[in-house]
C-alpha cells in the first residue's frame, strides 16, 4: 500500500512497489491527461510535479512517491487557467496535442526556477521534453508568454 | 642445554596462552529477570530513544532481507567480506533477545564488545565506537530497549568459517583494534566541536563506514575517514582527501545531515539516507550542527576553502554545456534527453532542488558506483531531499549508455581523470541490486 497527495487529496493504491507512477495515475486513478510516450523517462511525455519538481512518472516506482506531493495536469491550475496553460491557448501551440501536458508541467517547474528564462533557459530544461510536430518555437514563445504573466509569484531561483 | 631452551620457549608460549585465555574468557553475567518498564524513568527512555536514532540501531537490528522483519529483532544480513553475519535481537524478550540482560551486561557489550554469556561479539557490532559513550548514555539506550515491545525472534546462523568463528580469537582483534572507554574531551576544541567528535567518533560511529578496514576488518590506522566502500555504495571521504569543487564546510554538512541535501554536494542516498531521515533527525538541531562542525574541521574546511568561489563559478559555468544550440555529440544529447531536464543549471549557483552535477561528489570519487546506483535506482522520495524523487532509470538504459554517460559527465564536468572499465562496472552495479526498480514499461 503506497500513500500520497495526488493534486491535493490524500491516496492509497494497493499495487505492486514497482508499479510506475503513471500508470497508477492513469489506471488505477483514471486521470489521463497524463501520457505514455516512450516508457523510458526519455520524451517527457508523462512528467508529473513531485514535491513541485518535475519528474518523469513512466520510470518513478510508486513506492518511490510514498508520502509525497504529486501534481497532474489536472491539478495545475483548479479551471486549466495556469499562466503557462493560459499562453498555450493564446498562442496555439498544440498541433497533435499528445506532449502537451508534459511539455506544461515541465514549463510550469521551469518557470518556479527560473521566472524570466531566457532561451538558453529553456532550451537547457526543456530538451528533455520533445515534440513529434516539432512546435518548439510556440512553445517557447508560450513560456515567455507565461513569464511575463507570473512575474512576481514566488520562484526556487 | 637444548631441552632445556625448548622447555623454556614452551613455557613462554604456554603462559603467554595461558596470559591470552585470562584476557580473552569473560564470564557470564547472571541472567536476569526481565524489568519491568516502570524500572525506568520516562526522560530517561524519550533520551534513549534520541540516541538510538542517533547510533541507528534499528538500521542493522531490523531484518530487510526476504522479509521486513519487527524493528530491533535482529536478523538483519550483513554481507562482511568473512562471510554473512545476521544481527542479534535486542528486543527485551528473554529467550531471544536481551530481556535477561541486566545494565551491567549491556554497558560491557557496548564498552567491550561481550555478549551477556561471555562470549565475545563480533565487530560488525560497532562497539569500538560506542565504548566511547558515556555511562548516562548507554544507560540510557538500555532503558529505550528494554521498553520496547519483546518480539520472539531467532536469527539465522552465521556463515563466517572455521576458526574466524572462533568467539574466543575476537580477542586478540580487541587487542590489536579496540581502544576502549568514554571519550575524553580535547582541551585544544570548545565544547562543540567535543560535542560533535563525541558524536561522531562514538554514538554515530561515522568511521564505521567512512574509514576503509584492514585485512582484519579494523578501521585502518593512518586512514580515518578516507572513505570506503560499503554495501555496493562508496562511503566518500569526509577528511581533506575529498576531491569536490567546493569544499565541505560546516554548512554543507549541517544542510545535508539535516534535511538530506548539500545544496553544492547533492542530495543523500543509497545507505546514507537513513542515517539522517529517521536518524540524526531525531537528534536535537545543536547535536548535529555540532557534528557538522567536526567534520569540517576534519576535512581542514578552512583551510581548503580559498579556492571555492572559483571552482564554483567554473563548475556552474560547466552545466548548461552542450544543451544549447545544434549537438551532434550522442552522449551529449543522451545527457540532454534523460538528465538536463533535472540537472541544467544556468544560474551563479544551483537551484535548490536542481541538483548540480559538476559539484556532485559521486562525479568526483575514485569509482563510479555511487552514480550507478543513484540512475539505476533513482531516490525515493524520503531518502534525499523531502517529497522530492528521482526516476529509476534501470530499464531506460542499457550499460553501455551508462558507461556513456558516466563517461561524459565525468569527461565534461570534473578536471579528473576519466574512469576506466565502465560498461563491466555498470553491469557489477546492476547486479547488485535486489530486484529491478519499476516494472516493465511496455
Amino acid at each position: 500500500m503506497t500513500s500520497f497527495r495526488l493534486n491535493g487529496h490524500e491516496v492509497s493504491v494497493d499495487v505492486a512497489d514497482d508499479t510506475p507512477l503513471l500508470w497508477v495515475i492513469r489506471d488505477e486513478i483514471g486521470l489521463t491527461g497524463t501520457k505514455f510516450g516512450c516508457g523510458i523517462g526519455m520524451c517527457g511525455a508523462c512528467t508529473v510535479h513531485v514535491g513541485g519538481r518535475a519528474t518523469r512518472s513512466c520510470i518513478t516506482p510508486v513506492s518511490a512517491i510514498q508520502g509525497a506531493d504529486i501534481t497532474t495536469i489536472e491539478g495545475l491550475d483548479p479551471a486549466g487557467a495556469h499562466p503557462v496553460q493560459e499562453a498555450w491557448k493564446d498562442l496555439q501551440v498544440p498541433q497533435c496535442g499528445y506532449c502537451q501536458s508534459g511539455q506544461i508541467m515541465q514549463a510550469a517547474s521551469l518557470l518556479k526556477d527560473y521566472p524570466a528564462p531566457t532561451d538558453e533557459d529553456i532550451d537547457a530544461v526543456m530538451a528533455g521534453s520533445l515534440c513529434r510536430c516539432m512546435t518548439y518555437i510556440r512553445i517557447r514563445d508560450a513560456i515567455k508568454k507565461a513569464a511575463s504573466a507570473t512575474r512576481g509569484e514566488p520562484s526556487n531561483g | 642445554m637444548i631441552g632445556r631452551i625448548v622447555a623454556a620457549v614452551a613455557g613462554i608460549g604456554v603462559a603467554g596462552g595461558l596470559g591470552f585465555l585470562a584476557y580473552a574468557w569473560h564470564p557470564a553475567i547472571a541472567p536476569i529477570a526481565p524489568p519491568a518498564s516502570t524500572a525506568f524513568s520516562a526522560a530517561s527512555v524519550e533520551h534513549g530513544r534520541v540516541l538510538a536514532a542517533g547510533g541507528y540501531c534499528a538500521e542493522c537490528h531490523t531484518r530487510r532481507d526476504g522479509h521486513e522483519g519487527a524493528p530491533l529483532a535482529g536478523d538483519y544480513l550483513m554481507a562482511t567480506p568473512f562471510g554473512a553475519i545476521y544481527s542479534s535481537n535486542i528486543t527485551p524478550d528473554p529467550e531471544t533477545g536481551i530481556g535477561r540482560w541486566s545494565q551491567a551486561a549491556f554497558v560491557r557489550a557496548m564498552r567491550q564488545g561481550v555478549s551477556r554469556d561471555g562470549s565475545n561479539l563480533f565487530p560488525a557490532f560497532p562497539f569500538d565506537h560506542f565504548t566511547h559513550m558515556t555511562d548516562g548514555d548507554i544507560a540510557d539506550v538500555y532503558a529505550f530497549l528494554m521498553t520496547r515491545p519483546p518480539v520472539h525472534s531467532v536469527k539465522r546462523e552465521n556463515t563466517v568459517p572455521f576458526p574466524l568463528n572462533v568467539r574466543l580469537l575476537q580477542a586478540g582483534w580487541k587487542l590489536l583494534f579496540l581502544h576502549p572507554g568514554a571519550y575524553r574531551p580535547d582541551p585544544a576544541h570548545d565544547a562543540q566541536w567535543n560535542r560533535g567528535a563525541y558524536l561522531a567518533e562514538g554514538l554515530s560511529h561515522c568511521g564505521a563506514c567512512h574509514t576503509p578496514r584492514n585485512a582484519m576488518g579494523a578501521e585502518k590506522a593512518g586512514a580515518a575517514y578516507d572513505g570506503a566502500p560499503v554495501d555496493n555504495w562508496i562511503a566518500p571521504p569526509l577528511n581533506g582527501t575529498n576531491p569536490t569543487p567546493v569544499v565541505w564546510t560546516e554548512d554543507e554538512f549541517f544542510q545535508y545531515l539535516r534535511y538530506g541535501v548539500a545544496p553544492l554536494h547533492g542530495s543523500a542516498a543509497g545507505p546514507m539516507s537513513p542515517v539522517i531521515h529517521g536518524g540524526l533527525s531525531e537528534m536535537p538541531e545543536s547535536d548535529v550542527r555540532a557534528i557538522a562542525v567536526y567534520l569540517a574541521s576534519l576535512d581542514q574546511a578552512t583551510g581548503r576553502q580559498g579556492g571555492d568561489a572559483a571552482r564554483l563559478a567554473a563548475a556552474m559555468r560547466t552545466s548548461a554545456r552542450d544543451l544549447t544550440g545544434p549537438q551532434t555529440d550522442p552522449d551529449a544529447r543522451l545527457y540532454a534527453g534523460a538528465c538536463a531536464a533535472c540537472h541544467a543549471n544556468t544560474g551563479a549557483t544551483p537551484v535548490l532542488g536542481r541538483p548540480e552535477l559538476a559539484l556532485n561528489n559521486a562525479l568526483w570519487l575514485s569509482e563510479p558506483t555511487n552514480l550507478y546506483q543513484v540512475v539505476l535506482r533513482g531516490i525515493n522520495a524520503g531518502e534525499g531531499q523531502d517529497g522530492v524523487s528521482m526516476p529509476s532509470f534501470y530499464h531506460a538504459l542499457t550499460d553501455a549508455d551508462l558507461a556513456r554517460l558516466a563517461a561524459y559527465l565525468r569527461r565534461t564536468r570534473t578536471t579528473l581523470p576519466p574512469w576506466t572499465d565502465l560498461e563491466h562496472k555498470a553491469a557489477s552495479v546492476r547486479a547488485t541490486l535486489p530486484a529491478p526498480p519499476v516494472a516493465a514499461s511496455h
